[in-house]
Formats: structure tokens, sequence, C-alpha cells
């Protein structure tokens, strides 16, 4: 019979609690592996500073922060702006350039249309009972929500450290956001 | 219709994305174990956020989400 030849001595076998304890040991790697205790983390860096493009770092920053991510945004170049406690309070919409706007590009450039369309845009905000980019601030520090402000950025604006809301973190570069990206399981870049 | 012994009550009527969420959050950090937060809403975009954030959600347990005449309730547990 084919059976005799394939000879499978006893002692060759791992026994029951040999196998148990393969288990274990294979459970608790995997459970280190995946590490479930540790908090997720999200990783965003803002580069935008107009009205519009304020919105999308910190609904997302706020949100995730109650999802329990660790959550770091790095605001860089017109991205500074949303955390500089008193530009952030005049950002602009801007009427040019963007072909969803109502006006024609050639009735956009005329100077203060930007005016205009960021008061219509501060209108609509208001009225929708959107949050403030003051009030999603403030609600993501509350949260724990980390803002980096890039330091060369604040050297080339020529802002001061003092100009940002407090708690925003200073003295960060470029590397410090790699290292958040590299630990981040979610990383964008708006 | 099931009854809940409501711990708290927070009020997000006429608050918008992301803030029905967010201040769920909030609140729910503040319960104990076992107790229940009704959270009123008229965001409709709530049904699908509140339902999305306590399913990826450890420690919280949505129980059950009403739709009235433009107001949405939602009763969360947190469990931990």
């Amino acid at each position: 019979m084919s059976t005799d030849t394939q000879s499978t001595p006893d002692e060759a076998a791992p026994s029951r609690a040999e196998l148990a304890a393969r288990i274990e040991e294979l459970e608790d790697a995997l459970a280190e592996a995946t590490d479930d205790d540790a908090p997720s983390k999200m990783s965003i860096i803002a580069t935008k500073g107009t009205l519009d493009m304020a919105y999308p770092p910190l609904i997302l920053a706020s949100t995730a922060a109650a999802f329990g991510y660790d959550v770091t945004v790095f605001h860089t170049f017109w991205g500074l702006d949303i955390l500089h406690e008193e530009r952030s309070k005049e950002l602009k919409l801007s009427s040019i350039g963007n072909p969803n706007m109502p006006v024609p590009n050639a009735v956009a450039a005329i100077p203060g249309m930007d005016r205009v369309t960021t008061k219509m845009m501060e209108r609509k905000i208001e009225d929708n009972d959107t949050a403030t980019i003051a009030e999603l601030i403030e609600t993501s520090l509350e949260m724990g929500v980390e803002f980096q402000a890039c330091q060369m950025t604040i050297d080339l604006m020529d802002y001061d450290e003092n100009d940002f809301y407090d708690g925003v973190t200073t003295g960060v570069g470029a590397a410090t956001a790699i290292q958040d990206m590299a630990e981040a399981d979610i990383q964008l870049l708006v | 219709m099931t009854e809940y012994e409501i711990t708290e009550t927070l009020d997000v009527q006429g608050e918008n994305c992301p803030m029905p969420v967010v201040k769920t959050k909030q609140n729910i950090d503040r319960l104990e174990a076992g107790e229940v937060l009704e959270i009123l809403a008229t965001d409709p975009g709530s049904m699908s956020d509140l339902g999305g954030w306590a399913d990826t959600t450890d420690g919280v347990e949505l129980l059950d989400q009403e739709e009235g005449d433009d107001i949405y309730t939602h009763y969360v547990r947190k469990t931990e």
C-alpha cells in the first residue's frame, strides 16, 4: 500500500501542547505587529491660505481627532495664514481663476472683486451656520490636534512666532513633516 | 421604539459638518462607560457621519438613529 511508504513516526509530529504554544507565540507576534492600542495617526500638509482652501484641512483634522487619530497639520507657505491669529480672520476668496464663480474672469479681475466674493462667501458661511476658521482651530486644538508652523516660511513671510494662535508649534521643518508622514496611516496634501 | 436611559443630551441643531461629530466625541469623553448620549441635530449629513464615526471608533456603540421632521436624533452609548 502506498500509505506504508509514507511513514510519519509519532515522535516527529508536534504534540498538541507544542502546537498550542506555537499558536500563542504567533498570536502575540500578530498583536504586537498590529498594535491595536496605539492610536492611528494622520498627517496633513496645508499649503493654501484662501478662505475656501482653509476649510478642508481643519474639518478633516478635527474630524479625525474625533475618530481618535493623533493628528498633525503642517502649515507651509500660504497655509501658514490659517494659523496666523490676525490673518486667519481675513482670509480671502479669489474671484479670478475659478470657472465655477458666477462672474467671468474679465470682471473678476477688476480691483476690489476679491473683497466682494469674499464677503459673499462669508455671508453664506454665516447663513449656513458653518463653523468659522477660528472656531475650527480652537476646537481642533481642544481635541489635541497639533498645528505646526513651518519655520522656513515664518522667516520667509517675515512673521513672528507670537503671531500664531496659542498652542501652535513653531520651529519645525520639512524633516518633521516627513517623519510624521512616515509614521501616519493617512497622509494628505491640501 | 426602544427606550434608552439617556444620561445627557447634546444639542447641535443648526450646526454643520464637522461639528456634530466633533462635539459628540467631546461629550462622550466626559461620560462614564455605559452612559448614553442623545444627540439632536438638524444636519442631514449627521445620519451617515455619526453612523460612520460610531462604527469606526472604539468604545462607542450607536444604539439608534431617528429621522424626524427636520431633526435627526442619535443615541450613542459609551462602552468603555
